[in-house]
């Protein structure tokens, strides 16, 4: 195999526009811009919406550990909204809920844990940060497609702008969820929808007093509510969480499995908020904003490639949100890995190499920190919480057995805990041997 | 809105919690049509469309997906079995290419630069 040297930037000529093409302003796109202009390296950054952040949506929480080194006491200047320092984990069904309701005021101190915050403010103000260190943002600017020299290799992207051809010795493809650069680079062959989930949600304004007094808050402090068995059995789940003024409510659905049961999403947020766990806490509520996005949900198995000669790709682009039930994050994989990404391209541009081989960095990054530790770990994850007995089965079976606890059955005397676990079981029609597979592979993928 | 509803709607939690009490059955949330929750989210609109649909094969489809599972409820069947749509209020989620059992039959790609849904800041 050749391996074509990067070009340097001090080339006259031939010399490529950019160090490095950053496709994507969100937070991998940003966070590997950062690192690139603060190496001295010449960066563009490229964003298909008018400002970073623009297109993009998610559910919560933002945990900000990752961003400690790349930007000391971000705490003090972050667009955050609130604090999380109450963390709800919620089963349910039609008519039932149970929650395990932790808080701890650690989360509201220094160093803080999670914040809830808009991602059009968030995004943006990340990407500040990256072009303060000297990154160029073209914003309102779609990459449509890769430019390539005759071996194949990525020496740029074509943008839809007039003469809109950029090119650099390596491209960092943060193009979302469905990266169309990572599908034409042949890194991720086809994209199977089994893997992916929609999220929808609604900003529902209430008056900062009000939200404090419904979810028990004080000054900044925020909550987080996870959900499961809200989806009318379709694979997924719910989420409520406070911003300052706003709360916001949301389902996220399996796409193949909304589409086989033919419910809209807007009706299952709907009966999320009637639901009278969660209707106390939205009621009144302004619709202010209705939004959707997909999540790449598959978590490690469905990983692409990450390198290619001249590319590689970090954040939803390559599936780096990971969707793991108690554990769902996405933002900080994919400043992860973003970051991981910038400083791989530095040691290839320093090296003079930018073909797979020496962007070979990036993927031993992510090996030897959180972000494929973590999805590695999980791996079995996904597949687990998707199945209709961890959605349906099992929800409503600990609702049932809470409700046998603590109903009193005056005069009959009360069954223990062992008998009404038993009914229980015998009730859901669950095979003894289904559940012991699924404690063994909760087990091991959780323990 | 009913006047009911109304009062339902601008009460506080508590008593939100008594009336539910009173009559469980009454749904508390007075829900928005689907255009006014459309129209609360901005999108500049460009002139290309960037999702374009393959009539054929849509008139062959037995599922129509895309149909209920786009958040944006864009696609909207017709009396002779095809398919219309429109772009101008698109997510951009990607889901009805995800759905879609025809190969092909949804064309997706981004709007051109700076167009397209915008979604709100704080």
């Amino acid at each position: 195999m050749t391996e074509i040297d990067a070009v340097s930037p001090m080339q006259s000529s031939a010399s490529p526009d950019f160090d490095a093409i950053v496709v994507g302003a969100g937070p991998a796109g940003s966070a590997a811009a950062l690192v690139l202009a603060r190496a001295g390296k010449r960066v563009c950054m490229l964003e298909r919406g008018p400002f970073p952040g623009s297109k993009n949506m998610y559910g919560g929480v933002v945990y900000g550990r990752i961003l400690d080194t790349l930007i000391p006491q971000w705490w003090l200047e972050a667009p955050v909204q609130r604090w999380v320092t109450r963390r709800g984990t919620v089963i349910m069904t039609e008519t039932q809920s149970l929650t395990v309701d932790f808080r701890t005021t650690a989360w509201g101190e220094l160093p803080y844990n999670g914040a809830t915050t808009f991602r059009p403010d968030f995004d943006s103000w990340l990407a500040g940060h990256a072009t303060t260190a000297g990154a160029v943002l073209v914003a309102s600017t779609t990459a449509i497609g890769l430019l390539r020299d005759a071996s194949g290799r990525v020496i740029g992207v074509r943008t839809d702008r007039p003469d809109g051809d950029l090119t650099a010795p390596v491209v960092i493809a943060c193009d979302g969820v469905n990266s169309f650069l990572a599908k034409e680079a042949g890194l991720y062959p086809r994209a199977v929808p089994e893997n992916f989930t929609l999220g929808a949600k609604e900003v529902l304004a209430l008056p900062r007093e009000e939200i404090e007094k419904r979810f028990g808050l004080t000054g900044n402090e925020g909550a987080d509510f996870e959900i499961v068995g809200c989806t009318k059995g379709i694979a997924g789940g719910g989420f409520i969480y406070t911003n300052l003024e706003s709360v916001a409510v949301g389902v996220v659905l399996s796409v193949t499995e909304l589409a086989a049961a033919k419910v809209r999403p807007e009706e299952l947020i709907a009966d999320l908020k009637r639901h009278p766990m969660v209707a106390p806490l939205v009621a009144g509520g302004e619709l202010k904003e209705y939004s959707a996005h997909l999540i790449p949900e598959g978590g490690y198995d469905m990983m692409p490639e990450l390198a290619c000669d001249g590319m590689v790709i970090a954040g939803d682009a390559a599936a780096m949100c990971l969707a793991a039930g108690l554990w769902l994050e996405g933002v900080n994989f994919a400043i992860g890995s973003g970051q991981a990404a910038g400083e791989a391209a530095i040691e290839a541009l320093d090296a003079r190499d930018t073909s797979a081989k020496g962007l070979a960095g990036y993927r031993r990054r992510l090996d030897d920190n959180f972000v494929l530790a973590d999805h590695r770990k999980l791996r079995r994850a996904p597949e687990l919480l998707m199945s209709s007995r961890m959605q349906t089965t099992y929800p409503s079976l600990m609702c049932n057995l809470a409700e046998g606890m603590f109903t009193v059955t005056n005069p009959t005397p009360k069954k223990g805990a062992l008998a009404l676990g038993w009914r229980e079981l015998r009730r859901a029609k669950v095979k003894f041997r289904h559940l012991a597979h699924d404690l063994y592979t909760t087990a091991r993928t959780f323990g | 809105m009913s006047e009911a509803d109304r009062q339902i709607h601008s009460l506080s939690s508590p008593a939100v919690d008594d009336l539910r009490a009173a009559a469980p059955s009454r749904p508390i949330w007075a829900d928005v049509s689907f255009e006014d929750r459309m129209g609360l989210v901005e999108f500049r609109v460009g002139t290309r469309a960037h999702i374009t649909v393959d009539g054929d094969s849509c008139r062959g489809c037995t599922t129509k997906a895309c149909v209920t599972a786009c958040p944006a409820n864009l696609f909207v069947p017709t009396s002779d079995g095809g398919i219309v749509f429109n772009y101008e209020q698109c997510f951009e989620c990607g889901t009805c290419y995800m759905v879609c059992n025809t190969e092909g039959a949804i064309h997706w790609t981004y709007p051109d630069g700076g167009n397209g849904v915008v979604f709100h800041r704080s």
